[in-house]
């Protein structure tokens, strides 16, 4: 572990929006417009302080970079203690980047109670950063939580139609899986505590910690249920479409190109690493799961009358392709599906961008209320041409990378989910290629639509980049790939180690990393240690369904 | 003197309490006195008596233990009077009580509230708690011309009274089987004999139970709490629902978790019902109230049922997660209350969940403070209660009891249902045209603000309060 730069890039990261939500407090609430200019500022203020991550980060080092760490509750081992690893770095700058859009594009869509906007959306983005770079379990938990807050608020009370509802629905849905995985996290501490007398909650040991097979099993169905509900998948998506289609535009657009992302980084930085027996014990399960979201997430999709539930259907599709290259436990699925996240944000979010300015304009979102918007608002329609052949996947651009490397990934496990999972993928091109048939061509019938004005130059500026980014990805995502090496080498060496010999050694000089990194050491020395390798001796159970009674120094008092 | 040390911080209140009353007999009709700044000195002193003697173990009479734990509690107790004073005085004058008698009242019940947590001898404990519930009674009905503040303080005596019988009757069974109500002399009875075993012990520990868990609003003997939250003054409500808490499994915490813990066999599988029960019922009933302080008052059952979880785990970090969470729930409860009874008015002095209705618009800065204070209820990070819950599910979860751990997080997110509803009205529903909340005094602004900023330090860094509770209980168990 190290911080090369010795200076705590990583606070500063995650507390520039915090600052700028503070300072807002003191503004008037009615000069508005520096309410939005401070805000702007902040978001691009954060988004610039992450990109020393870009430069800075070393791709060849498997250590966790940039780390810091304090005593935070000493008494019970809880640290303040921030890392990335290049996963996080990729997912540290989709989120500033999409703070930068999401704040700039509510500058005219937002009219009432400017200031606690831009408060709970700045707050938002100090807690999506926060849980990327927690190394803490305990901290990335409480950042996990304050997320849900500002979100909250966003939908209720800037939503459209039915926010109460839909707000309550994704708090109580989001919470009820949270608190279960609050009980996984438990379970892992003290059993960490029974194996080694040390009380921490530091996920780079845990990564590193054999737990009993059993007790793997049941936290890994206590986190299963926070993260699926996030990501989320079949059958827990059902608050998915109402949050995202009552919410405002910039919260749908972080809704789904970060906060979504919360669940499959829980998945691939706790779940694989930390329980990885179990994890290979539910792929049927979650590959099941998984299919079934793509193909009823892309047929209901079809099925929309409403432009903003489509894209949030479309959302659960391809989320659970998402699944599905993760789950494939090597290190193409792996990679494809970290990149496929990426991609996911950037489309996604740029569609719900696309319904946005729609909306803003029109106040409906029916599709059936736009017609021939091509030859109104040419621009727009070049923009939306372009994020939605992103969507689907074609050649060039960003969708297609990921895409392509899930499903290498899952055709080694499978053939035939590889099969259903391009079935799926042929579906989204037809719902999307539908809606924009539906939209922009033909001739404009209703009469509102002959009048509305094509996008202006702060809205392209919202679009700019995330068409640069999927051109980026699309064209040359080496640079991208590079980052997740170490990473995604670290989690196959946990979780699936017969795959992490090649892959460790195509990328890496084994030997070099050696001392460094005990992860990759277990992929050079036993390539072909089986996952029913026993557990080192210190960690031997004597039976399944019982840790031991925790005979706990702190204990005094006799038990039952 | 040796024997007035331990009961130093109890003997300033009183002494407070007694000054109060005087200065109200000399007051003149109509000539204002500033009665709770006796109180609050009092208060101060005993905080500052219990400093002085944090880690000295001191004994008065061999009945009354001033150890960590029960300065611990004073810290508490001290912290929910003197937030209750400062919030009191506007609703004083707004209600015009007769302020001397309810400062007097609300100091002597703290006396009797400190006397409980270090009372070491059953019967001891029994006078405390008449002490503490006399006082609380009268305060319940301290409206006389309110019909039902009158009915509310009339169910709690029955019903207290019972209570205090059944408890009673606990000490004379126990006192048959070890003859001594000194605690440390029937943990040493329980302990060195193996016939302790039989009805008689049941019922004298049943008796017990029942008896704290009358006081701490256990169900199903909670039936009291709903109607005597509702109809006292709100003011009187928060420091109720907080302070006879606090007192009351304090002595729980003693009694069970010390003298009776070599018995735990016998009672904890009740106590395990008991607990999920609470939880449950407080949770499920409380989803269904529309007025405040009866919801308030159903969240308040299911914080006993979650300190319960805390009793049963009864290993080291249950006993000081106990200690953390009173400290953590007095200061939000107080808060919620506090910020209810400065938006009533005398017209209004219900506490209906529609008054809530858009106070964002007209009051943002109680609209902030109230979701601070209703998060930390649901215990969410970074508030003292998401720390609070987090320590009593950890110390579950540590014992293996995952049923209830399991239980426990549930009825959380049920009851973040109802908190929410609150926040749902104040931000997210226009204000009802005819009722303009009265406006936040610079004083009641000042109180509740130390209060929710005290909630986030305890939520971002308890960590100095951890160790304290954990050093607390290091001297007793």
């Amino acid at each position: 572990m190290n911080n090369a730069a010795h200076f705590p890039l990583l606070s500063l990261i995650l507390f520039t929006p915090l600052a700028g939500a503070i300072l807002l407090l003191f503004v008037n609430k009615r000069s508005e417009n520096a309410i939005r200019w401070i805000a702007n500022i902040f978001a691009a203020a954060g988004f610039l302080a992450s990109l020393p991550l870009w430069f800075w980060y070393d791709t060849k080092s498997p250590a966790w970079q940039f780390v810091e760490k304090l005593p935070w509750i000493p008494s019970i081992g809880a640290q303040y203690f921030l890392g990335v690893d290049g996963f996080s770095v990729l997912l540290i700058l989709l989120t500033t980047m999409m703070g930068v859009i999401a704040v700039l594009s509510s500058w005219t869509a937002i009219t009432t109670r400017v200031k606690e906007y831009y408060v709970f959306l700045l707050v938002l983005q100090t807690g999506m950063i926060g849980a990327f770079v927690s190394l803490d379990f305990l901290l990335f938990f409480l950042f996990w939580e304050v997320m849900l807050v500002p979100m909250y608020f966003l939908i209720g009370i800037w939503g459209s139609d039915r926010r109460l509802y839909s707000a309550i629905k994704f708090f109580l849905y989001t919470l009820a899986g949270s608190v279960v995985m609050l009980l996984g996290i438990l379970a892992i501490y003290f059993s960490y505590h029974t194996m080694t007398g040390v009380w921490t909650f530091d996920v780079t040991e845990f990564q590193r910690f054999n737990l009993d097979r059993n007790l793997q099993w049941w936290v890994f169905l206590a986190f299963f249920l926070g993260f699926a509900i996030k990501v989320p998948m079949f059958p827990f998506h059902t608050w998915l479409p109402d949050a995202h289609t009552d919410a405002p535009t910039a919260g749908s657009v972080i809704l789904a190109a970060v906060l979504l992302k919360m669940g499959t980084y829980g998945f691939i930085r706790f779940s694989l690493p930390i329980l990885p027996d179990a994890s290979r014990e539910f792929v049927p399960m979650i590959a099941v799961l998984s299919i079934i979201g793509i193909v009823y997430g892309a047929l209901v999709a079809m099925a929309q009358r409403d432009w903003k539930r489509l894209v949030a259907y479309s959302s659960v599709s391809h989320m659970a392709l998402v699944m599905l290259g993760m789950f494939a436990l090597n290190p193409a699925g792996l990679k494809g599906s970290i990149i496929q996240q990426l991609n996911h944000g950037i489309s996604t979010g740029a569609l719900f961008l696309i319904v946005g300015i729609v909306y803003e304009r029109r106040h409906t979102r029916m599709i059936s209320e736009y017609t021939g918007l091509s030859s109104v608002m040419p621009v727009y329609a070049a923009v939306f041409m372009f994020m939605m052949l992103s969507s689907i996947g074609l050649p060039g651009l960003n969708g297609f990378v990921g895409e392509f490397l899930i499903l290498q990934g899952v055709f080694v496990v499978s053939k035939a989910w590889a099969a259903v999972a391009a079935t799926g993928i042929v579906l989204g091109a037809a719902y999307m290629l539908w809606l924009y048939q539906r939209t922009m061509f033909g001739t404009v019938e209703n009469p509102k639509n002959e009048k509305l004005p094509d996008l202006n130059l702060r809205e392209v500026a919202t679009f700019v980049p995330l068409m640069i980014m999927a051109l980026w990805i699309g064209l040359y995502p080496k640079p991208f790939l590079d980052f997740l090496d170490t990473s995604v080498g670290a989690v196959v060496a946990r979780v699936s180690p017969q795959y992490s010999g090649q892959a460790v050694t195509k990328q890496a000089d084994c030997p070099e990393n050696v001392a460094v990194n005990k992860f990759v050491l277990a992929g050079c020395e036993t390539p072909a240690a089986a996952p029913a390798a026993p557990p080192p001796p210190g960690n031997v159970q004597p039976a399944p369904g019982s840790t031991p009674p925790p005979a706990t120094p702190l204990k005094t008092t006799g038990g039952q | 003197m040796d024997n007035l040390q331990a009961i130093m911080p109890m003997l300033i209140v009183t002494l407070a309490a007694a000054a109060t009353m005087l200065a109200e007999s000399f007051r003149l009709k109509d000539e204002r006195m500033p009665l709770g700044g006796l109180g609050l000195i009092g208060l101060v002193g005993a905080a500052a008596a219990s400093i002085l003697l944090w880690n000295r173990n001191t004994t008065s009479f061999g009945v009354v233990q001033s150890d960590n734990f029960a300065l611990f509690i004073n810290f508490v107790l001290v912290a929910v009077g003197i937030l209750t004073i400062l919030l009191s005085s506007q609703v004083i004058d707004r209600e015009e009580l007769p302020a001397g008698e309810y400062y007097s009242l609300v100091l002597f019940s703290i006396a009797g509230m400190m006397l409980m947590a270090a009372a070491t001898d059953l019967l001891l404990i029994f006078l405390a708690l008449e002490v503490m519930s006399l006082a609380v009674y009268v305060l319940t009905g301290i409206r006389r011309t309110d019909a039902a503040g009158t009915e509310a303080a009339f169910k709690y005596f029955l019903l207290g009274a019972f209570s205090s019988a059944f408890f009673l009757y606990g000490v004379a069974f126990t006192y048959a089987i070890v003859h001594s109500t000194r605690l440390e002399a029937v943990a040493l009875a329980v302990a060195g004999r193996s016939d302790v075993s039989g009805p008689l012990t049941w019922l004298a520990v049943g008796l017990l139970l029942v008896g704290f868990a009358f006081k701490v609003s256990a169900v199903p003997f909670h039936m009291w709490t709903p109607d005597a939250y509702e109809g006292a003054p709100t003011v009187v409500t928060g420091f109720m629902s907080t302070g006879v808490k606090a007192a009351a499994f304090a002595a729980f915490v003693r009694v069970f978790l010390s003298s009776f813990e070599p018995l735990r066999g016998e009672w904890v599988t009740v106590l395990s019902w008991i607990a999920v029960a609470t939880m449950v019922v407080g949770t499920v009933v409380g989803v269904a109230q529309s007025n405040v302080k009866r919801m308030l008052a159903y969240s308040s059952i299911a914080h006993a049922g979650y300190l319960l979880v805390g009793i049963i785990a009864g290993n080291a970090s249950g006993k000081s997660a106990i200690l953390f969470y009173l400290l953590a729930y007095a200061l939000t409860n107080v808060g919620a209350f506090g910020v209810t009874a400065l938006l009533a008015t005398r017209e209004r002095p219900r506490g209906d969940l529609a008054d809530f209705a858009g106070l964002w618009h007209s009051r943002p800065v109680m609209a902030a403070l109230m979701t601070i204070f209703l998060l930390s209820l649901g215990g969410f990070p970074p508030t003292a209660g998401f720390v609070a819950k987090w320590y009593v599910f950890g110390a579950a979860v540590q014992e293996q009891l995952y049923g209830l751990a399991i239980i426990g997080v549930l009825t959380s997110v049920v009851s973040v249902f109802y908190y929410l509803r609150i926040v749902v009205l104040m931000y997210m529903t226009d204000s009802r045209a005819e009722y303009e909340p009265p406006r936040l005094t610079a004083t009641g602004l000042a109180t509740l603000g130390v209060a929710a900023a005290t909630v986030f330090y305890l939520g971002v860094l308890p960590a100095r309060v951890i160790e304290l509770a954990t050093r607390s209980i290091d001297t007793i168990f």
